[in-house]
């Protein structure tokens, strides 16, 4: 039972896609339902609110907590310029009044006469969400976000670093086995998603760094360059928010490995289009991988349905990509699906399948070690 | 109330699966008769966990012949075959239970609040103290980040510190941080601190706050009262997050009893089986992300989650903190490091793979060994006795200065290991299962090695809220596998091969008259529901539970493996020579028949 369900990455040459664009708190959608909107448009705002500060107020002044009222000039809720005075400790000689001056600009959060501490908030910090795929608004959240329909070439990948961006859809390499190394990277693709074949190494990706390149889709790349590129080594799979300069998507894992050809062949159909892609990948609780979403900015947008989709079984015939040793990255054609449990060399007793290769070779694998190639 | 159940329906929703075991009463006795599974249905399309657990049902009444559903209810009167006596649940569906705690000072009152949190089944994601040192902005920004499911707010013995336990309210109050789930519901806030702080608590978070007042837990210095607070965090649980869950009304309408969190209701099991049987027990359940240990040790039960150590989504994470080193040293064979480090990314992006070659299981192990071993050691770092008291000491103690806070876990104390989690459950031999307790957890002395065999401890935990004798007795029957028992004297030897154990073993009408030498393992087949009476005479710097050099008797029993005695030292010493080394772990291998020649 808990094998039968294969997972597989998607990887579509037309399709309609929705995205939630939300809030992170709740705010204002500054979009209506209908609307068609481009990539760059904010879609909705909110005001963060500010950091806090904090001041002891008592300790700086020498009084105690319970008298803290009658020394504050500002009481909460009050706002404040930055160096404004918010507490007096006034005295017959002036020169022995002690002043507190704000040290930021903001308003009073609270005022405790317990621990004599003041809580000083900044003011709010704007957040605006962008729509960032063109397309048309099929739904308003109220005060959350909206909903956006494209339709687009829609691929996603299995681990990626780096936040949502777009640009001009580039081949750096010629094909999908070819390695993506500094010599292909050229002050052409500044502003640009560029697409590696197989595998791209460290100097590449900081070389497209520093030309200005938007994003990189590899096959792989290696565990001991992501630790470089990162600063550290990545303990649990939950990215997106990585301040590295650019968006990396791998279509395969970790390592050297071909990019699959209908992936390759999907990505060059639509060279030279704008293609939005982000590296936000979380498996664990609500598996989220990375995309790159390609619109077609012709496509008839009242006129376009979303497809129903749901999990597939395998079926004898399915295009598979291997996801573990010993035939990890190869890509191969289900040719029989027996039912009964089989041990494998590791003595575990597991659901398997047969996959025949491009060079006739067939190998019996887990159906666990599987993944399918999905239209 | 025992004597009239004669079925109970049992499930635990999972973030994955969600599980469904049936107990039946057969010729008097109870026992686990059937399981079903189905995918858990919290997220879209269904977002009715209910869903999930009627699939799983389903399965249950399909290969069981029972009928147990009326349409999408449970039929609660037994008639025959049809229907059952209760139906209860576990939940960890949703990433569990993510709580902040806070106290006045981090080794007191705040490592108290941590203690009640995880043992009402909580991940802890972070402890706010007044002497943290971090800067009350800092603290502040972490509560708004973290987005907790539920907030412990302690701080000050009865009568002790007011300040500080107001401005950890303050500070709480300032962030106003979201729920995780749901934007427009009112964050719980518990709180159990001095009881004199508790009108300026309300004051400061009354408003903003769902806050909901308990016992302190910590309400002198030298005493520690957890429970009104783990009671009260599991009503909170069920109240305010699992009412924000998808479906989750309509389950909570279905139960006999309530929902438990799944880690709680293993605590409860623990508890009742150390209870029962009068022995300090150790358990440890290893998930894909997290790897939850508990312990029960005399009276006092303490459980600890390690957030980030487990076998698919955290693996990477393990490697990260146990280091290379430590992961080969378990191997007899070399990988190229690099080619190691991307296989296991490609397992935590891939997270449903299982080792198809004998090396790659043989990996997996070795990393297990790891995250056990790690998340056992965050374990006696919680399982503390309480910091700051004052001791009164005998003329005796002067010698035996311990400080306060010392670790409770005193492994020559330690009677069972029970292992759980789909690495130890379902490893293709019982004998890799017995191996990675051994070697993680370092047993000394004479200790029983079980594991779970199907996952069931969450069912039997809630099951002894209704009835402890039945969980018991299916816990003993059908859960707990029997690996057999490690008998390990404790010491250092000065070099490999020098003998430390002489010991006598009399089983099945025969006695075995052997020793054992540094480094050394040996493994005798006695097997499941016998037992033997062992005479273990140590050598005077090895200790084995009677004292260094004491001859100890005692009997134990066998089980699917057998009788592993264990000569490799504690902690094991490995040779320095890398040849040799590999050569040593070979031989542990094939005597304790781990892998295929």
């Amino acid at each position: 039972m808990a094998h039968s369900y294969t997972p597989g990455l998607r990887v579509a040459k037309r399709t309609v896609i929705q995205k939630d664009r939300i809030l992170p708190l709740k705010g204002e959608v500054v979009k209506k339902v209908g609307e068609i909107i481009s990539r760059d448009e904010i879609v909705a705002k909110t005001d963060l609110p500010g950091n806090i500060s904090t001041m002891n107020i008592v300790n700086l002044l020498g009084i105690q907590a319970d008298e803290i009222g009658q020394f504050m000039k500002k009481n909460v809720g009050d706002s404040f310029e930055k160096n404004e005075i918010i507490a007096e400790n006034k005295s017959f000689i002036k020169w022995f009044s002690t002043q507190i001056k704000a040290p930021i600009k903001g308003s009073i959060e609270s005022v405790s006469n317990v621990t004599g501490q003041v809580l000083l908030r900044q003011p709010p910090l704007p957040i605006e969400v962008q729509s960032y795929i063109n397309g048309k608004v099929i739904e308003v959240v109220p005060n959350e976000g909206v909903i956006i329909e494209t339709v687009c070439s829609f691929i996603q990948g299995i681990f990626g670093i780096g936040g949502e961006t777009w640009g001009t859809l580039k081949f750096a390499v010629t094909s999908s086995d070819e390695e993506l190394d500094v010599s292909k990277i050229t002050s052409e693709y500044k502003d640009c998603v560029i697409v590696g074949g197989a595998f791209a190494d460290y100097n590449a990706i900081q070389k497209a760094i520093e030309v200005g390149v938007k994003g990189i889709i590899v096959g792989g790349i290696k565990d001991e360059d992501l630790r470089k590129l990162l600063g550290y080594d990545l303990g649990v799979a939950i990215t997106g928010s990585e301040n590295i300069g650019i968006t990396v998507v791998l279509t395969e894992g970790f390592g050297k490995m071909n990019m699959a050809k209908r992936t390759w062949n999907c990505l060059k159909d639509r060279e030279n289009s704008t293609a939005s892609i982000s590296g936000a990948t979380q498996i664990r609780a609500g598996v989220i991988r990375p995309e790159i979403i390609i619109p077609y900015d012709d496509a008839d947008l009242d006129h376009s349905a979303m497809e129903e989709r749901e999990a597939k079984p395998v079926v004898i015939g399915n295009s598979v990509r291997i996801i573990r040793q010993p035939y990890f990255g190869k890509i191969g054609e289900v040719t029989e699906l027996p039912s009964a449990l089989c041990a494998i060399e590791s003595e575990t007793h597991a659901r398997v399948l047969m996959v025949k290769f491009d060079d006739g070779e067939i190998v019996t694998i887990p159906r666990a070690n599987i993944e399918l190639i999905e239209e | 109330m025992s004597k009239d159940i004669q079925a109970i329906i049992a499930t635990d929703c999972g973030s994955t699966t969600t599980k469904a075991i049936l107990i039946e009463k057969k010729d008097g006795e109870y026992r686990q008769t059937f399981r079903g599974e189905a995918p858990t249905t919290v997220e879209a399309p269904f977002e009715d966990v209910t869903k999930g657990v009627l699939n799983a049902i389903q399965e249950v009444e399909e290969l069981s012949g029972r009928t147990i559903l009326d349409g999408d209810k449970i039929i609660t009167e037994v008639n025959g075959s049809t229907g059952v006596d209760a139906y209860i649940s576990t939940s960890s569906a949703g990433g569990g239970l993510q709580m902040m705690v806070a106290g006045a000072i981090k080794t007191m009152t705040a490592e108290s609040a941590q203690r009640a949190a995880l043992g009402a089944g909580a991940i802890v994601m972070d402890v706010l103290a007044s002497n943290d040192k971090r800067l009350p902005h800092q603290k502040i920004e972490r509560i708004r980040q973290l987005r907790p499911d539920m907030i412990l707010l302690s701080g000050g013995t009865d009568g002790g510190t007011i300040t500080h336990v107001v401005e950890l309210a303050e500070y709480v109050g300032a962030a106003d941080p979201k729920p995780r789930l749901g934007m427009s519901y009112q964050l719980p806030v518990l709180y159990a601190g001095n009881i004199k702080a508790r009108d300026q608590v309300k004051e400061i978070l009354n408003e903003k706050m769902a806050l909901t007042i308990t016992d302190n837990l910590r309400p002198t210095l030298e005493e520690e009262n957890l429970m009104p607070a783990r009671l009260e965090i599991q009503n909170l649980f069920l109240e305010h997050v699992m009412a924000q869950a998808p479906g989750y009304k309509k389950l909570m309408s279905m139960v006999n009893v309530d929902i438990m969190p799944t880690p709680a209701a293993v605590g409860e099991i623990m508890q009742t089986i150390s209870q029962i049987h009068n022995i300090n027990v150790i358990g440890v359940d290893i998930g894909g992300a997290t790897t939850d240990v508990f312990s029960v040790i005399g009276e006092i039960f303490n459980r600890t989650v390690s957030a980030n150590y487990g076998m698919s989504y955290s693996i990477s994470n393990v490697l990260a903190d146990a280091t290379m080193k430590n992961v080969m040293r378990w191997l007899s064979f070399d990988l190229d490091e690099k080619e190691i480090r991307d296989r296991i990314k490609n397992k935590m992006i891939r997270p449903t793979t299982i080792p198809q070659s004998l090396e790659e299981l043989k990996m997996e192990q070795a990393i297990a060994r790891e995250a056990l071993r790690l998340s056992f050691e965050q374990h006696k770092l919680l399982a503390v006795g309480l910091k700051g008291v004052q001791q009164s000491r005998s003329i005796a103690d002067v010698f035996n200065q311990e400080n306060t806070g010392q670790s409770i876990i005193k492994m020559m104390d330690l009677d069972m290991i029970v292992g759980s989690g789909g690495v130890l459950s379902h490893a293709p031999r019982r004998s890799q299962s017995m191996s990675m307790m051994i070697d993680s957890f370092l047993p000394e002395g004479v200790t029983a090695i079980t594991v779970d065999s199907i996952f069931m401890m969450p069912h039997l935990g809630v099951l002894s809220r209704i009835d402890k004798n039945i969980a018991s007795e299916v816990f003993e029957k059908d859960c707990l596998v029997y690996l057999g028992t490690c008998i390990a004297p404790s010491g250092q030897a000065k070099k490999f091969g020098q003998k430390i154990m002489n010991f006598k073993i009399n089983m099945g009408g025969k006695t075995i008259e052997e020793s054992i030498n540094f480094g050394e393992l040996k493994l005798f087949h006695l097997g499941l529901g016998e037992t033997a009476e062992v005479e273990l005479i140590p050598t005077r710097n090895f200790d084995v539970g009677s004292g260094k050099g004491k001859i100890h008797k005692q009997m134990v029993k066998g089980g699917v493996v057998g009788l592993v005695i264990d000569g490799r030292g504690r902690p094991i010493a490995f040779p320095d020579d890398h040849d040799e080394k590999q050569e040593l772990v070979k031989k542990w291998n094939h005597t304790l028949e781990l892998y295929p020649a």
